[in-house]
Order: structure tokens, then sequence, then C-alpha cells
């Protein structure tokens, strides 16, 4: 964990030491306004990973003698078939369609994406098909 | 030597180890399906649907600039041929192919992975995909035509005063489509890098490929949201009153500039470095080596990365409103990077055993190709000769070079990892001869387009003064076009001839990285076993263990702290 939170770190980093830079030397709003939310989207995470892979034993991913058994043990919940990503992405067209031809597209559009939302969840509770 | 155990990898409740798909089959199979190599498959074919839709109009503006007054199609549809070739292009073939595609299907063998994080969000991602591209192409079905604004919607000629109907706001909607399915296969593929790898993958023995899709998605994390709020921006602009980029109420035209080129400039990493993974490993591969100064490509790849972010107003030096050194520096700086990725794929091939095979000729294209791209690039990062060749024809040449080299390095990455998901091999000899068409046909399209530039021509025009230079070199351009399409009929035509005829075995190159280790295509879930991961070629290690002490690896000993020798 310790590697995925320097990269992010790192990017913060040089975001911060670029913005700087940009302001000080361009006073330009947008690019530097752009540039600081990059630097937050470096910080955020990094900081997150680097707190927890501070308290976390090392993972078997992170161990360059692990052996696959040490894998072993559920890995995550896999969902299997699902109609829900489907429902959900018409209802999206169906909204984005909305917005060239008219606001009465949003009633498919939205009833689609609220059916999905919560077929999806319902799905999730019961654990999917695999 | 080697430990080998039956893969314990196992997901939710498992009816038995070697569990086998159990869904749906057919059309309901594409349609519900959360795998991610069928989804991966679905990506491919719709974005080499759209190569070739982007392809054809291509070849209808080439066939428009063959003679002076070229009267082939009218100037307003010439001016919605180039918008939705770039749109096409960029947005709809390069990047889904990219991430969408070969990245689906294999950075979650290449880590050893059951399937990516968050499946069902990987299967509205292409939903996304799909119906933003129908959406952005269905413009052509309305009265006033596709959208006709360039591909980079410049702020008052997109404004509803300036480009009325439903043309543009078709293309405004297909982006934000597909630019939110961008987004959510980026979440999916740090989430899976991040959290899936099989023990002893650690992060410095993944597959260069991998590395180059972990910041590829970090890339669209920072990229794709400021388009987004740019699109949402601009449709506000156009239909609830709002003045942002407009001057007469006071906003900023050159915002939707700054705006733009933001993510723009990322895009244009966020389209290359995958297709420099699949390079780096179709190399490796093939000159039967280690990737040379492995870690040196991670560092060049993060590095392009981290600057591509502060170069974007190198696209606005003509606006006069823009720091140029500041821009201009990190634009050159770029070159520093990407020189050591060109040293690197060089000494990747140097005295290795090299297997020219259709795969690899494509990959050195590549990297030739893209050397002429990128060397005419740094022309173009300084300042003042921007300001000649700025909107001329050698912009045009530039990113024509780069983008030609990715269709090579996409081209390579389907004739070196096809085999592997769908199970059988392309035709070599038709691969070899689509090779010579693909990359002299780039060449001879492209070059003449430098010259074009440089004696002045402008781009985005659908006729032009009669001077023969322009006309010859033009003509020159066009036969490359057609000797390119010629290519794309030959790796049609290839798919088709051999369609399920010669069956690849798990690991027809004698690969190094985990996709080779299973079998072809991959079973449900992937893997039924893992090698011990040693170094960042597993599969090699385990078929040669005569050739373990490679220069990555740490001590050469087993799970059992056993020296081998």
């Amino acid at each position: 964990m310790k590697v995925e939170a320097k990269i992010l770190l790192s990017l913060g980093l040089f975001f911060g030491l670029m913005v700087a830079v940009y302001w000080n030397w361009g006073h330009e709003n947008a690019g530097s306004v752009m540039m600081f939310a990059g630097m937050l989207l470096g910080f955020l995470p990094g900081a997150y990973y680097y707190w927890w892979s501070r308290r976390m034993k090392p993972r078997p991913e992170d161990d360059p003698n692990a052996t696959q058994a040490q894998g072993a043990g559920v890995v995550g919940a896999f969902p299997g078939t699902s109609i829900w990503p489907f429902t959900l992405g018409m209802g999206s067209f169906f909204t984005v369609l909305a917005l060239v031809f008219g606001i009465w597209l949003l009633v498919p559009g939205l009833a689609l994406v609220i059916w999905a939302l919560f077929g999806g969840v319902a799905e999730s509770r019961r654990g999917g098909k695999v | 030597m080697v430990d080998i155990l039956e893969h314990p990898v196992s997901a939710h409740d498992l009816p038995d180890p070697h569990h086998e798909d159990h869904g749906p089959t057919g059309i309901l199979k594409w349609i519900t399906t959360t795998d991610h190599k069928v989804i991966g498959l679905s990506y491919t074919v719709t974005a080499v649907v759209m190569l070739v839709i982007g392809g054809v109009f291509a070849e209808i503006i080439r066939a428009q600039l063959a003679s002076p007054n070229g009267t082939l199609v009218s100037l307003a549809q010439y001016n919605e041929l180039f918008t939705m070739h770039g749109s096409v292009m960029i947005y709809l073939f390069a990047g889904p192919f990219a991430f969408g595609a070969l990245a689906n299907i294999m950075v979650p063998i290449q880590i050893g992975a059951p399937d990516m994080a968050y499946p069902r969000l990987n299967a509205l991602s292409y939903w996304l995909y799909l119906t933003g591209a129908i959406t952005m192409l269905s413009g052509f079905f309305t009265a006033g035509g596709a959208a006709n604004f360039g591909w980079v919607a410049y702020a008052p000629l997109s404004n509803s005063l300036n480009t009325p109907g439903a043309g543009a706001d078709l293309w405004i909607g297909g982006l934000l489509l597909t630019g939110f399915s961008a987004i959510f296969t980026g979440v999916n593929l740090v989430a899976t890098i991040f959290y899936l790898r099989a023990p002893g993958m650690t992060m410095f023995r993944m597959p260069i490929f991998t590395w180059n899709m972990l910041v590829t998605a970090i890339l669209i994390l920072l990229a794709f949201p400021v388009l987004t709020a740019g699109l949402i921006m601009l449709y506000a602009d156009r239909h609830f009153g709002t003045h942002i980029f407009s001057v007469a109420g006071g906003g900023v035209p050159v915002l939707w500039q700054h705006i733009f080129w933001f993510w723009g400039h990322p895009e244009v990493y966020i389209l290359a470095l995958p297709f420099f993974g699949m390079v780096t490993e179709i190399l490796a591969v093939f000159s039967r080596k280690p990737v040379f100064g492995y870690k040196g490509m991670i560092f060049a790849t993060l590095s392009i990365a981290a600057l591509s972010l502060g170069v974007w107003a190198h696209h606005m030096f003509t606006t006069g409103v823009v720091l140029l050194p500041f821009f201009s520096i990190m634009s050159l700086l770029i070159a520093v990077p990407t020189g050591i990725k060109i040293f690197n794929w060089i000494g990747t091939m140097w005295r290795g055993e090299v297997w020219f095979s259709a795969a690899m000729l494509m990959a050195i294209g590549f990297v030739i190709t893209f050397l002429i791209g990128g060397l005419t690039g740094i022309y173009l990062a300084s300042p003042p000769l921007d300001f000649f060749t700025h909107d001329t024809y050698f912009v045009v040449a530039h990113f024509h070079s780069v983008v030609m080299a990715l269709v090579l390095a996409g081209m390579a990455g389907l004739y070196y990892w096809g085999p592997k998901f769908t199970g059988y091999l392309l035709d070599e000899r038709i691969g070899k001869i689509q090779f010579w068409f693909l990359f002299i046909g780039t060449q001879v399209f492209t070059l003449p387009l430098y010259l074009l530039g440089l004696r002045g021509m402008p781009r985005r025009m659908a006729i032009y003064p009669h001077d023969p230079q322009w006309k010859f070199l033009n003509d020159v351009s066009t036969v490359g076009a057609v000797l390119i399409g010629i290519s794309t009929i030959l790796f049609v035509v290839n798919v088709v001839v051999s369609w399920k005829k010669h069956p690849a075995g798990d690991n027809p190159w004698d690969g190094q990285t985990l996709e080779w280790f299973t079998t072809s295509p991959p079973p449900h879930h992937n893997f039924y076993r893992l090698p011990a991961i040693r170094s960042e070629r597993p599969t090699w290690d385990y078929n040669h263990p005569e050739h373990r002490a490679i220069p990555h690896a740490p001590a050469p000993v087993t799970a059992e702290t056993e020296p081998v020798r």
C-alpha cells in the first residue's frame, strides 16, 4: 500500500509546486484553480492510503516473497449477470436526449434511472448471481 | 522449483472451484454480462466500427481535397465531416479502444485478478460509451446536420447564434455520456490495480502496460471532470441564457479554451500512454528479453503524465493571453521522458532475438512514426515557430503522425493479444501485408502535410487556391490516405479469413506476463492456477527456469526460502 500512497502524494506535491510557480508568475485564474484541484486530487486519496498503509499489515500483494496460498480466501464479491447496468445506461441515454429533443424524454429517462438504482441496490443486498 | 497451487481466488459462494459462467447466452449475455472480457470484447468491436466510420470521413475529406475546387461535398458538409472525423477518432475510437477495450480485457489478467473491481460499473461504462457514440453520430440524421464547429468547439463559434440546431447539442450530449464512461473506467482501473493484485505481484512487478493504464486512469480522473464541467457550461450558455463564454454578457471566450485544453492535452496522453504500454510489452516479448530499464520506463510514464497537466496552453499560444515561457518550458520538458522511452524501446530490442511477426513489425512502425510526430511536436512547443505554423497543415501533420502511430500500436495490440481473448491467431501473412500498407500509407499521408503547412495552407478548408505545389502535395497525401484505407480493409479481411482457423494455444508468442499463463480464451474469472510471482515476467520465469536470474528479480528463492542454485 505504501507505493500506491507515494504515487498519489508525489502527484499532489508536483501540482503544489506547479500551482505556486504558475500563480505567482502568470496570475491566471482558470489554470491555477484547475491545478489546485489537481493537487487536492493527489493529496486527498494519497493521504488516505498513507494513513492506512501505516496501520495495516502488508498484504500478500505487497510482499515480494508471497506464495499463492497466502491469497486464499474470499477476494471479493463479483456479481454475475445483471440487467441493471443496461437499464441505468438506457436511462442516462434518454436523460441526455432530453437535453436536445425536449423535456418529455426525462419521463422515461428518470424512470429507468430510478428503477435501475433500486434494482441494483436490491440485487446487491441479495448478493447477486454468480 | 516454482510453487504451483490450485488457484484459490474465489468469488462469493462459488458452486465449485472450476466454476463456469452459467449466465444467459446470445444477445441477453451481451446485455446482462458483467464479465470484463465480454465487456472488453464489446468495446473492441464498437471501437473498431468507430475507426471505420471515422476513416470513411477521412477518405471523403481527402478525396475532396484532391483538387483545389473539390465538389464532392458542399462547404457546410465539409465542416460537419472534419468535426465528426476528429470527434469520432478522439472521443469514440482512440480513447475507448485503449482504456475500454484492451485494458479492460488485459489489466485484470495481467495482475492475476478474477475481474475488474466493480463489474457492474464496468458494464455501465460500456453502455454509456455506446449510447454516447449513437448520440453523437445521430446528429447526421437531424435537419441541421451534425456538429460543425471543429472537434474543439471554440467558444464564440459554438454558441447558439453561430451554431444553432440539434447537431451541436447531440455532440455535447454524446460527449457527456462518453466522458462519464471514461471516468467510471478510470475509477475501476485504479481500484482494480490497487486492490486486486495476486500475491507477490508488487507494484514494481506489474507489467508496463498495467502501469501505463494506472497512470492513464489517474490522468482520466484529473482531466475528464474538467471537460464535463465545461460541457455543462457550454450547454447552459446555449440554452439557459448564461454568459460564461460570451463577451456580450461579461464572460470570457478564452475560458473555454483553458477548460477544453486542460482536458485536451492530458487527453493526448490518455490516448498515447496505453499504446506505449502495449508496444513495450510487444517489443520485449518478440525480442525475447525483459523490458530494458523497467523502472526508468515507469518513471518516464509518471513524469509524462505529471507534465502533461501543465502544458495545456501551448494550444493557445496565439491567443496572446497565456504565459508563453512557462508553457514552452513545460512542453519542451516532455521531450525528456519521451526520449527515455524511445531509448528504452531500442534498448529492449538491442541484441535480442528479434522475431519479426506482424505485431512486432507494427510495434517498430509505431516507434518510427511516433518519433516523427514527437520531434515535430518539439518545434511546435517553441512559440515563435508556433506563431508561424499555428492552424496550418503542419499542426495537422504533427498530430496525425502521432495518432497514426497509435493506430499502428493498436493494430499491434490486436495481433498480439487477439489470440488471447479470441483463442485464435490472425493470419501472419496478411498481417505483414497490412503492416506495409499501413506504414507506407501513413508516411505518404503525413509527410506532404508538413510541407503543405510550411507553405502556408490553413487547416479546415474545403477548397484552396490553384497553386501547383499545394495541389501536388494534397494529391500525394490523398494517395497515402487510400493506402491506409486499404490496410484497414485488409484487417477486416484478415479477421474474416482467419475466423476460428488457427487455434492459438495458451502461449503462442512465448509471452512473459501473467495473461499467457492462463488458457486462450481465459476461463470465467480468468485463472485455474497461478505461478509464483518473483519478477515482472512470471510466465517466462515458469517456462524458462534456466533464465531465472533477471535484472529486477530479488534473490532467487522459492516460497520455501530455498536457494534455486
